[in-house]
């Protein structure tokens, strides 16, 4: 008989708690997450509702900025307040309840609004890591915009007015090493095994029990003898190699039968992907010093490895996919793979060692766990460069060529008027359509029309109807599109914190009606 | 169980509180739907008289309650029979670790009914099948966030078994439509969809889009695994009767039950020189966990009370019909508009045929397995009766000890050895409706052998 007391790995109270999210993002990204520093400005639905998609999964510490004291319109869209709040100020009330939601998280509440604080403390803002910031006035908007910048700190400005709304990400730089693609391209090599794997083709026979990358590896050396030396790179090829394949089962082989399906799949990685060629091609990479992220020191190494070592190949992931085959011989496969991977990345470690001692950094600046890590991803490696907010305001920007356009009936239409919608808040002082909907629809047209010259856009209008509509909410905040927005914003803030996934880049544009989004590159 | 609430008075309705929603619901806007009456009534309506049924309490469920009584409406039912864990805490907003342990359903009404004074949540800890036909008629709506597909699939049953059809020309009656929405996430991936039942595309119409199960041969879990999943369903299926550890049968919610797994099932890989059994995939794969955040929950559940508004208030078109959502790679969305299947089993309204190669070599056994492993089909554990020669007669049921027994030889019998000509209507009774589904067979090869 057993005994039933094993010395398991008994998981911390923590680890049991956020083990749905730790199995997306895993115990590091969990780690960075729980040391993370957010502000809010505008404890409104929007906010509140980004704000407890962050609490709940455990960031560190939250700090709410709001001057203004709960009044009962508060109360119909944020559920972060109650009756008893009623006259108190929203940015206390607001944290008491949020805060309430997780105990490991610490919330702090500053009762000034985010224009005395940008006038009188500007450097208050330098120490959080991301910014939440939403339904701000054109006035507010820019010049947060521009202290964020300056202080490179990441800003999330979020925009929910009746069933539209906004997210726009402003951050200069961001580095992704983790990005868990959905599909992610094999690599096996096939095409230059490298010669361990070469040794093993060779020294296999192939039987119904071996992986189907062998099987595949035979008839495309068979495939190749008859097409100069070529790969299968079209349909009627990739048809070819399978058809070689088929005529070689005697015996309904799961292997052949698997080699057949993979010959779509299998080839082609390995390879310098766009996005890796402009991080290579990136002054960060190229121009290190004793500043440099480890992410460009370790890119640089990365890059020097795939050109004067590997022929332009990356390092191998060392990642095999699961093959019906007996146990030895997968294991035995797999080994290779992991084994060369090690190999690759223990080299690609060396030269980051060669850089750090160059820049004069300490060698344990970068570890050995982090650039296998590195290599493993560098197929997906992402590097985001962001635009600031207030660049857009600015006459025939970039801004202009997606604006310019026919713009009525598009998504961008609906930026372009929630942007208007705030000039008329700096402009007028008053909520277009609070009390007046005609009136302030033919302002808002003004508004608009102006701001659009402001941009230099000849061809683009918005439509009478949408400027309709967006007075006709008379600034109101409907919940669930604020909730909707708020769970995309968490997340991508989420993303900031873990540099995990691939961020928005950089404009998010919803309808509520219709239930249709666009993302705009600003 | 009465209820004993008052309705809203005048007086609140034109409190503050709604300022935002009335601007809404009293205005006319240029893309309203063109039957909405913009006028005080709206809200009224949703405070007084809608009544809207939630099913499911826990990541979806909770942030439905919020967003539904937020958006004004007043009366609102929950189902859930689970209690709540402390995994649960990381998205489920609703409950604190003194929760621990208590309904879900009751502890998220309470939790709604404090904080927001002009709605009352009613709980039912209970399965959705404790519930017949006239309980789910008294609701206008009825939202999902489930996730279970047998449950989805019943209640998506339950609502086309209460259409009624015109005589005449053979179309549904609109007063017997109850909407369903349903929402649905796994990770950073999630989707929300409108049904009308018998007017648009239902559950059962595009099962196609559920992910298969992942199933490991048990060949090669018994004698070449690879991975370290097969380590642990080895341990699992094949160690834990075999060596009985606890004398009881393996539940995933004991630490001690899932330790035990966890050794043997590291013995097992470095047997094999398998890596990557830990124990939190010990777990996952032990209880099938799915990974969840609160943020999908929430943008899932906020597309879905969006619909659930505009249903009820008619002041925008309903979506068309079916969202896809993914924020892995930036934010990804895709509505499109799912389509009725005119060969579904549930809304088609025409007994469904299978199709079966030969009578005489497929066996109620294969029958069975073709009713379970068939995309179209997909059920559990069907139980098969039909009528012969104007009497009724089991074929086989095995949800029944006795009658199992009773049946179990018909299994290795052939269709044509049951007497089961060609045309036969069977009715087939499974888990994943609450109605038992007429089926004809339809055989495409030889006929039956007459001795």
């Amino acid at each position: 008989m057993s005994s039933p007391a094993p010395k398991s790995p008994e998981q911390s109270d923590k680890n049991k708690k956020y083990d749905r999210q730790i199995r997306l993002w895993g115990e590091h990204g969990q780690n960075v997450l729980e040391g993370a520093k957010i502000c809010l400005i505008n404890a409104n639905g929007i906010g509140c509702e980004t704000l407890k998609s962050l609490v709940l999964p455990g960031i560190g510490v939250f700090t709410i900025v709001d001057g203004s004291v709960v009044t009962e319109e508060d109360l119909g869209v944020n559920f972060f307040l109650d009756s008893s709040s009623l006259g108190q100020s929203k940015a206390a009330a607001c944290m008491m309840l949020l805060q309430e939601l997780n105990p490991d998280v610490n919330g702090d509440c500053v009762e000034e609004s985010v224009d005395y604080l940008l006038v009188n403390r500007p450097s208050f803002f330098d120490d959080f890591d991301v910014v939440v910031a939403s339904n701000l006035n054109e006035e507010s908007l820019l010049r947060l915009s521009n202290c964020l910048w300056e202080a490179n700190v990441p800003l999330l400005y979020c925009r929910s007015l009746g069933f539209f709304g906004s997210i726009r990400l402003q951050i200069k730089e961001h580095c992704v090493i983790e990005t868990h693609p959905d599909n992610p391209q094999f690599d096996l090599r096939l095409e230059q095994p490298f010669p361990s794997l070469k040794k093993h083709f060779e020294s296999t026979q192939i039987t119904n029990k071996v992986p189907w990358l062998l099987v595949l590896n035979k008839y495309l050396d068979q495939w190749r003898q008859e097409n100069n030396g070529k790969i299968p790179s079209n349909y009627r090829e990739k048809l070819q190699l399978k058809e070689m394949i088929r005529k070689g089962i005697t015996n309904d082989e799961e292997n052949f039968e698997e080699a057949m399906k993979a010959v779509n799949t299998a080839f082609g990685g390995g390879h310098i992907t766009s996005s890796l060629k402009a991080i290579f091609e990136d002054d960060a990479c190229n121009n290190l010093n004793k500043q440099s992220k480890s992410f460009w020191i370790m890119a640089k190494a990365l890059k020097d490895f795939v050109v004067q070592e590997n022929n332009g190949m990356l390092p191998l992931p060392g990642i095999l996919p699961d093959m019906t085959a007996d146990t030895e011989s997968y294991i035995n496969l797999q080994n290779i793979y992991r084994h060369q991977a090690m190999q690759d990345a223990d080299s690609v470690y060396r030269r980051t060692q060669t850089i750090l001692k160059e820049l004069g950094l300490s060698p344990d600046t970068i570890d050995e766990k982090t650039v296998r890590l590195f290599c493993k991803e560098a197929a997906h490696l992402t590097v985001i460069r962001g635009s600031k907010i207030s660049d857009e305001y600015e006459r025939n920007n970039r801004f202009l060529n997606e604006v310019d356009i026919e713009l009525q009936g598009t998504l961008t239409e609906h930026y372009v008027a929630l942007r208007a919608y705030e000039r008329f808040l700096t402009e007028c002082g008053n909520i277009p359509g609070d009390c007046y909907v005609e009136n302030d629809t033919a302002r808002l047209k003004t508004v608009a029309y102006k701001m659009l010259a402001d941009l230099g856009a000849t061809q683009a209008t918005l439509s009478d109807d949408m400027v309709h509509e967006i007075c006709h909410y008379g600034g109101a905040e409907v919940h669930t599109i604020s909730a909707f927005l708020g769970g995309i914003a968490a997340q991508e803030a989420i993303k900031i914190i873990t540099s995990q996934f691939k961020p928005v880049d950089n404009t998010f544009i919803y309808n509520g009606i219709t239930s249709e989004t666009t993302t705009l590159k600003l | 169980m009465s209820s004993t609430m008052s309705p809203a008075s005048t007086n609140s309705l034109n409190s503050k509180r709604w300022h935002s929603m009335r601007h809404i619901l009293e205005r006319a806007g240029p893309f309203c739907k063109a039957d909405f009456a913009p006028s005080p009534d709206n809200l009224e309506f949703l405070q007084n008289t809608c009544k809207i049924l939630v099913i499911g309490a826990g990541g979806l469920g909770c942030e439905l309650l919020k967003d539904l009584a937020l958006m004004g409406f007043g009366d609102i039912h929950v189902i859930d029979m689970d209690t709540i864990e402390l995994s649960n805490l990381n998205r489920q907003f609703l409950f604190r670790r003194n929760d621990i342990g208590s309904s879900k359903a009751e502890c998220a009404a309470n939790f709604i009914n404090k904080r927001i004074p002009t709605c009352h949540v009613t709980p039912h800890c209970a399965k959705i099948q404790d519930f017949d036909e006239s309980f789910y008629q008294q609701f206008h709506i009825i939202v999902c966030g489930l996730d279970s597909i047998v449950a989805r699939r019943w209640i998506n049953g339950m609502l086309i078994s209460s259409l009624r059809y015109n005589e005449e020309d053979g179309s549904v009656d609109p007063s017997s439509i109850t909407p369903m929405i349903d929402g649905g996430t796994e990770g950073f991936k999630g989707n929300a969809r409108v049904i009308l039942p018998g007017l648009t595309a239902c559950i059962e119409c595009t099962l196609d889009l559920f992910p298969p199960q992942v199933n490991y041969p048990l060949c090669t879990i018994a004698n070449t695994p690879r991975l370290p999943e097969h380590c642990i369903e080895y341990v699992k299926i094949i160690q834990w009767d075999k060596e009985n550890p606890f004398n009881c049968s393996l539940d995933g919610d004991d630490p001690q039950h899932i330790a035990w797994v966890y050794e043997r099932a590291l013995e097992r890989a470095t047997q094999y020189n398998i890596t990557g059994v830990t124990y939190r995939l010990v777990q996952g794969v032990i209880k099938h966990i799915i990974p969840a955040v609160a943020s999908t929950n929430a943008v899932i559940a906020a597309a879905c009370a969006t619909e659930v508004f505009k249903l009820a208030t008619s002041c925008y078109d309903s979506m068309c019909n079916y969202m896809n959502f993914n924020d892995i790679d930036g934010i990804y969305t895709y509505t499109y508009a799912a389509e009725k299947s005119e060969n579904c089993l549930a809304c088609s309204n025409i007994p469904q045929v299978v199709n079966i190669e030969d009578p005489n070599t497929t066996t109620l056994e294969d029958l069975i397995k073709i009713l379970c492993e068939n995309p179209r089909f997909q059920m559990k554990q069907p139980g098969i009766t039909t009528v012969i020669d104007g009497k009724n007669k089991t074929l086989y049921m095995s949800t029944v000890k006795s009658i199992e027994e009773r049946t179990r030889a018909n299994l290795t019998q052939s269709l044509g050895e049951l007497g089961l000509k060609d045309g036969q209507q069977i009715n087939v009774a499974d888990q994943t409706s609450p109605n038992t589904i007429v089926l004809q067979l339809k055989y495409n090869g030889n006929e039956v052998e007459m001795d």
